[in-house]
């Protein structure tokens, strides 16, 4: 009830009504994608070559005579996918760690603390291309190279507001009242830090798709004919003067889909966070 | 103040040894070795030439002496051989290290001049409508992938001035001003990101020294409103946007792989491309170590800094 309560004035404001419409209208387009794209994103049609966006081609067509619009709605699903699967295991890997160190402390909270630490200290992209570099360029390795560079931050979140609670009476209580460790930390002291854990996820989530666009991008992620944005971007570099809907196109599809999980954290943010509530 | 430059110098190292560990273990992520991996992809070898790869490589000891001898050869400034082209690691990277340098420093001085008066704006305009635009501007520029940034500056000056990225990078010593024409671009392009996290912090910042008491009894004083902006407010509300800009090091070293690509620029990050498109595995592990050796140096020389700054953090 006081999750409700405090979540209201985020669901008032207008920004976040729009990012969550954003994301939602992206959810369905992934889903729904085989109904709502006019053709086959993967089929080519090579006398229909870069052709400019038209009734017919509302987006254009790309080298190969490929409907950008269809692929553009089918990119939603790879990024979608990507971006859900990387955060949700780095949100449970990170979470568990978090939660282990904070809770039991000692030795184990330094060996996960200096481990993190490690992985904190590369670049966020650089760590990425090299993960994705070693395991070689596809998606389900993008998905895990970028579940590894945010799983340290889901873990310090954690970690933290474990170490605040983990001392309070309502923890002590069901201690004393015979939960063991795990029942304690998971049933008790989880729900209690879940507000920054929320926020986190959402930002983590435009980090995601950007990352994954950044390795397809570069050639190391969702490989070709797949539609992924950061590929089409890929595809549409030699063409930018001569055919830049093919660039224009997918660009603002990653940039709407980032701005609809920013402007979902930034509104949970000042929801969940005391101290910017209302500002 | 010595104490604290001399522990936070200190604590440097074991982080750099988990990173140095890290790096080494990522070659070792490969499926089946470096060279099962070359071998797999470039034809036939013999045996002899296998073993001959494996001792290149120094995959012929125990996975400890291996990390012993490459860490030895870090320490003394030698990274290892590329694979490709023969020539040392270090000298690779300390080639290219200018055009990253220069690309990161321009990036980070349009971010100054563009994110922090636009906050203290922001700040100052509070609510309003200014506010707001500036506000959704910067939430637009966190959300624009740096890679489409870029492209679409190429084609909006291709289009409007007639003008094309330069192939042959120049650089500043040799021709000063056909360099910051090359670079103006790409620092444009890397930079604007930053801003927008340098405008949202010195808003908020900004806002929140405002309300501070000290804040108010200038006010009372009769001091005027630009005076306590200025004199007052201003000095510590940037004092938080030193730590950030510490943290945005790490982005534009990642987002200068990504710069350089596009504008074609000779730096470390287009060279750690080239290193992974070649399976250049000693020229990956190098720069992967060196780009965040740096990234640790520079956020180790920020926390100096800051201390200097604030007093508060040396005594705390």
């Amino acid at each position: 009830m006081a999750e409700t309560t405090t979540l209201r004035p985020a669901l008032r404001n207008g920004l976040v009504l729009f990012g969550t419409g954003i994301i939602v209208a992206m959810a369905l387009l992934a889903v729904f994608a085989t109904l709502v794209a006019p053709y086959d994103p993967t089929e080519m049609k090579v006398t229909d070559a870069l052709q400019r966006p038209s009734l017919a081609h509302p987006f254009g067509t790309d080298r190969f005579g490929r409907d950008v619009l269809s692929r553009t709605i089918h990119g939603s699903r790879i990024a979608l996918a990507v971006a859900t699967s990387s955060i949700g295991i780095a949100l449970v890997v990170g979470t568990i760690l978090g939660l282990l160190g904070g809770y039991v402390g000692g030795a184990t909270d330094l060996v996960i603390g200096r481990a993190m630490d490690v992985l904190f200290s590369f670049p966020t992209l650089i760590l990425a291309i090299g993960i994705a570099a070693m395991l070689g360029p596809g998606l389900d390795n993008a998905a895990l190279a970028i579940a590894v560079v945010y799983a340290p931050l889901f873990s310090r979140v954690v970690r933290g507001p474990v170490i605040a609670e983990r001392g309070k009476e309502y923890a002590l209580a069901a201690l004393g009242l015979g939960a063991g460790g795990f029942r304690v930390v998971f049933f008790h002291i989880l729900p209690n830090v879940l507000a920054p854990l929320i926020v986190q996820a959402s930002v983590s989530l435009a980090y995601a798709i950007l990352t994954e666009a950044a390795l397809s991008y570069l050639g190391l992620g969702t490989q070709p004919p797949a539609p992924s944005w950061g590929t089409m971007l890929n595809e549409g570099r030699t063409y930018l003067e001569t055919a830049p809907w093919m660039s224009v196109f997918p660009g603002l599809a990653i940039m709407l889909a980032v701005l609809g999980f920013n402007l979902l954290g930034d509104g949970l943010r000042s929801a969940l966070d005391p101290q910017l509530r209302g500002r | 103040m010595r104490r604290y430059v001399l522990l936070r110098t200190v604590s440097i190292v074991p982080a750099l040894l988990g990173v140095s560990v890290a790096v080494f273990l990522l070659v070792r992520l490969i499926p089946g070795t470096v060279v099962d991996q070359m071998v797999g992809t470039e034809g036939s070898y013999s045996e002899e030439s296998m073993r001959a790869l494996r001792a290149f490589f120094g995959l012929d000891a125990p996975l400890h002496v291996q990390y012993a001898r490459w860490l030895g050869g870090v320490l003394r400034g030698d990274l290892g051989t590329s694979w490709r082209t023969g020539l040392p690691v270090t000298q690779m990277i300390l080639g290219r290290l200018e055009v990253t340098a220069e690309l990161a420093l321009a990036a980070m001085l349009v971010a100054l001049a563009v994110g922090v008066p636009l906050g203290v704006l922001s700040a100052r305009r509070e609510n309003t409508t200014l506010d707001h635009l500036v506000r959704l501007a910067s939430l637009f520029s966190l959300s624009v992938p740096v890679f489409w940034q870029a492209s679409m500056l190429i084609l909006a000056v291709s289009l409007w001035l007639d003008w094309a990225p330069a192939v042959d990078f120049v650089s500043l010593a040799r021709d000063p001003l056909r360099n910051l024409a090359i670079m103006a671009l790409p620092g444009l392009a890397l930079g604007t990101a930053v801003a927008a996290v340098f405008m949202r912090m010195t808003r908020s910042s900004v806002l929140e020294v405002m309300r501070q008491d000290y804040v108010r009894t200038a006010r009372a004083k009769g001091v005027a409103e630009p005076g306590v902006l200025w004199r007052h407010a201003l000095k510590n509300s940037l004092i938080p946007l030193i730590t950030v800009a510490g943290v945005q090091v790490g982005y534009l070293l990642g987002g200068a792989v990504i710069t350089e690509e596009v504008f074609t620029l000779p730096g470390v990050g287009r060279l750690l491309l080239w290193a992974v498109f070649q399976r250049d595995y000693p020229l990956v592990q190098g720069t992967i170590l060196f780009i965040s050796a740096l990234f640790m140096v520079s956020n180790l020389l920020v926390d100096l800094v800051y201390a200097c700054v604030d007093p508060r953090i040396r005594y705390g």
